[in-house]
């Protein structure tokens, strides 16, 4: 274990300082059998979590019950309800202007009401983290799982993560505040997962021991100015270029843009040691079919590689984690035997196909088929990949779903 | 006493504008006895501002920042309109966010500085114009009240949107014609003052921005209640002199009006507020 003397002592809970390497990758884990919604429990109270604030509505109520148990055991120091999703999001952002490590969660409309908060998160350097539970948004009223939320989260500025199980949802958790707080990157950090179908089933489960932590926020480790009147301000300028009609004022709000879209990239080497890789294939590495997934449409693909190697047929998924930044030379790279490639899908847009097109486009003449798409609460059984693939392929379905 | 952070470094002295050098040198740090009074003599924590000449907004901006007894620690949190073009020109910790969720961000920062820095005392000051507090920022406004969060709001009240052109707002006073009530407007001016009495607050007043001793009292008692007890809220008139048609030097007149109509001084405090601001008359810091 490298730098081994900067973690050590006790966090405000009174938790043994550990190492994030040591937290997420060396130390003993015990098998346990939870929701996703309780897993999220257990990593918030192994993050050294200083606030939380919180807002109903499902299917992420049960998450954010559980933060309010962690404030009563001591786990986190603030605590409560917020008036909105919107004020949420605002009140989460005076928590991390102050110094804060901060989560929340969000669903489906919850996230469609806080939109505006997101980029002026970014704007702000803010390193929340904002645990997605995604669900249907009302076109019209749903509460059902569907992904379409994600799509609207990609240009925010924010570090998007997908999750495909509990396990992973707990160690991105973590992983996620390491990466977003690292001073070069320092922008918010969205881990999603798809509502219901992680958040409300039980699996298994390996997690470290209760009684270590990640070492606490330094919020001084930030690039812009914590606003707790310990350091000096940093906006006292005679002639500022905020809202100015003048080109130093386009450029910097330009400028400032561009940064937090290269921080996004910046986060890679990060993301990728604390995720061990941005994607993850499963399958026939030279397959000719490959299936690019990301949240339980990937668990779901692989089912349906097992069902199309059983057929003979030379298939694979390749799942994305990270959907920003988005792994570009590793997909190109995994993809470069495929000669078609199949999308599944839990939303009706499919945003990912479009990240996979815009990936790709110009550099290889694979066929995409944006399929299949599941959405408004609909299962995505691994049989109708399958028969998708087969389609594709142009090989006769052997049975029928 | 957080004023150090207001040291200028030695090795950057020669580099400092003349500005950054006198907060240094003639700002009143570390003397909760400052008030408008210091004005003439101390350097002002707000540097010149990019106001219309004569806004009434600038006065009340000058006697607010004079006024707070610990500038060195106190956070100001800003909200969009033409109060947002001033808080980069203030020399303490401010914030702009979002168009209306000021109350929602300063709760925030409130709360997490109580709960890092239990031993020191944080004010959190919110300064926001009419539309911001009452209009697109009401439900984060009230919440922050009815949750009893221990920060100041103070309202800029111009009856108008001012920075966007002159729209009316619902602070705008019933029959005004204003770009968007070509008609007039069709009803009643919100009585926020009120509003923010039945949500909770605890010291509450209504007035013009004509009297700068009247001003630094207001300031001072919401500061000390709010610390110690819970949400205050001032309301005050600063009349957008060119959406009324008047000159640069009638901003003064025009709240003296103010002073004996719809603006006259109006003050409300909780009898927790009341022992509060007895208590520090004795220590003569208000």
């Amino acid at each position: 274990m490298s730098n081994s003397n900067f973690y050590t002592g006790v966090n405000k809970s009174g938790q043994k300082i550990v190492s994030p390497d040591y937290l997420l990758f060396e130390a003993p884990r015990d098998k346990v059998f939870m929701t996703g919604s309780e897993v999220v429990k257990e990593a918030v109270k192994r993050a050294s979590v200083d606030a939380s604030v919180s807002y109903p509505i499902t299917p992420q109520s049960e998450a954010a019950h559980l933060i309010g148990e962690l404030w009563v055991e001591g786990y986190v120091g603030v605590y409560f309800r917020g008036e909105s999703e919107f004020g949420v999001m605002s009140e989460v952002a005076g928590c991390a202007m102050s110094g804060a490590r901060i989560v929340t969660t969000t669903s489906g409309p919850g996230t469609l009401r806080a939109m505006e908060n997101f980029p002026m998160w970014a704007g702000a350097r803010l390193p929340i983290q904002l645990i997605l539970m995604a669900r249907g948004v009302n076109s019209p009223l749903t509460i059902q799982p569907d992904n379409l939320e994600m799509s609207f989260l990609l240009d925010t500025g924010c570090m998007v993560w997908h999750a495909e199980n509990a396990q992973e949802l707990f160690d991105m958790i973590l992983a996620g505040f390491v990466v977003a707080e690292k001073t070069d990157v320092h922008i918010p950090i969205i881990t999603a997962i798809d509502g219901f179908f992680i958040s409300h089933t039980r699996e298994s489960v390996m997690i470290p021991p209760e009684d270590i932590a990640l070492p606490p926020y330094n919020p001084y480790t930030s690039p812009t100015p914590i606003i707790d009147a310990e350091i000096a301000p940093g906006r006292y300028i005679k002639d500022p270029f905020v809202m100015k009609s003048n080109y130093i004022s386009y450029a910097t709000h330009a400028s400032w843009q561009w940064e937090i879209r290269s921080a996004i990239e910046r986060s890679k080497p990060y993301a990728k040691h604390y995720l061990r890789g941005l994607i993850e294939e499963y399958g026939d590495n030279d397959a000719e079919l490959v299936l690019i997934a990301s949240g339980t449409a990937a668990s779901q693909s692989k089912e349906a590689v097992r069902m199309l190697l059983d057929e003979g047929i030379k298939a694979k998924v390749v799942k994305i984690k990270s959907i920003r930044p988005f792994p570009k030379d590793e997909l190109l790279e995994a993809v470069k035997n495929a000669k078609y490639i199949l999308v599944p899908e839990f939303n009706v847009i499919g945003w990912l196909e479009r990240e996979v097109r815009s990936c790709l486009y110009g550099k290889t003449n694979i066929p995409i088929i944006g399929s299949p798409r599941v959405a408004g609460g609909m299962t995505m059984p691994p049989e109708i990949i399958y028969r998708d693939a087969l389609k594709v392929l142009g090989k006769e379905v052997s049975y029928v779903l | 006493m957080s004023f150090n952070i207001y040291k200028v470094n030695e090795e950057l002295r020669e580099f400092m504008p003349p500005e950054v050098l006198e907060l240094e040198e003639k700002a009143t740090w570390g003397n909760p006895k400052r008030g408008i009074m210091d004005l003439p003599y101390a350097k002002e924590l707000l540097e010149e501002h990019s106001l219309c000449a004569g806004c009434p907004e600038s006065d009340a901006f000058r006697y607010i920042l004079a006024s707070l007894p610990n500038p060195e620690d106190t956070i100001i949190v800003n909200s969009t309109g033409c109060t947002s073009l001033v808080f980069p020109h203030i020399a303490l910790h401010t914030v702009h966010s979002l168009f209306g969720n000021q109350n929602a961000v300063a709760s925030g920062i409130k709360r997490v500085l109580e709960y890092r820095f239990p031993d020191k005392i944080k004010d959190v000051v919110v300064l926001a114009g009419d539309g911001a507090t009452v209009d697109i920022g009401l439900d984060c406004t009230l919440q922050s009240f009815f949750r009893q969060e221990r920060i100041t709001t103070i309202c800029y009240d111009n009856e108008v949107y001012a920075n966007t052109g002159g729209q009316e707002s619902g602070l705008t006073v019933k029959g005004h014609v204003f770009k968007m009530a070509p008609k007039g407007k069709q009803w009643d001016k919100v009585p926020m003052w009120q509003l923010a009495i039945d949500s909770g607050c605890h010291y509450v007043v209504r007035m013009t921005v004509s009297s700068p001793r009247r001003v630094e009292q207001a300031v001072k008692k919401a500061i000390y209640v709010a610390r110690e007890v819970g949400p205050t809220y001032i309301h005050l008139y600063t009349p957008c002199i060119l959406e009324i048609g008047r000159n640069a030097d009638e901003g003064l007149e025009e709240m003296k009006l103010g002073d004996k109509e719809r603006f006259s001084f109006f003050e409300y405090m909780t009898p927790q507020a009341e022992e509060v601001i007895k208590t520090k008359k004795e220590e003569g810091l208000i």
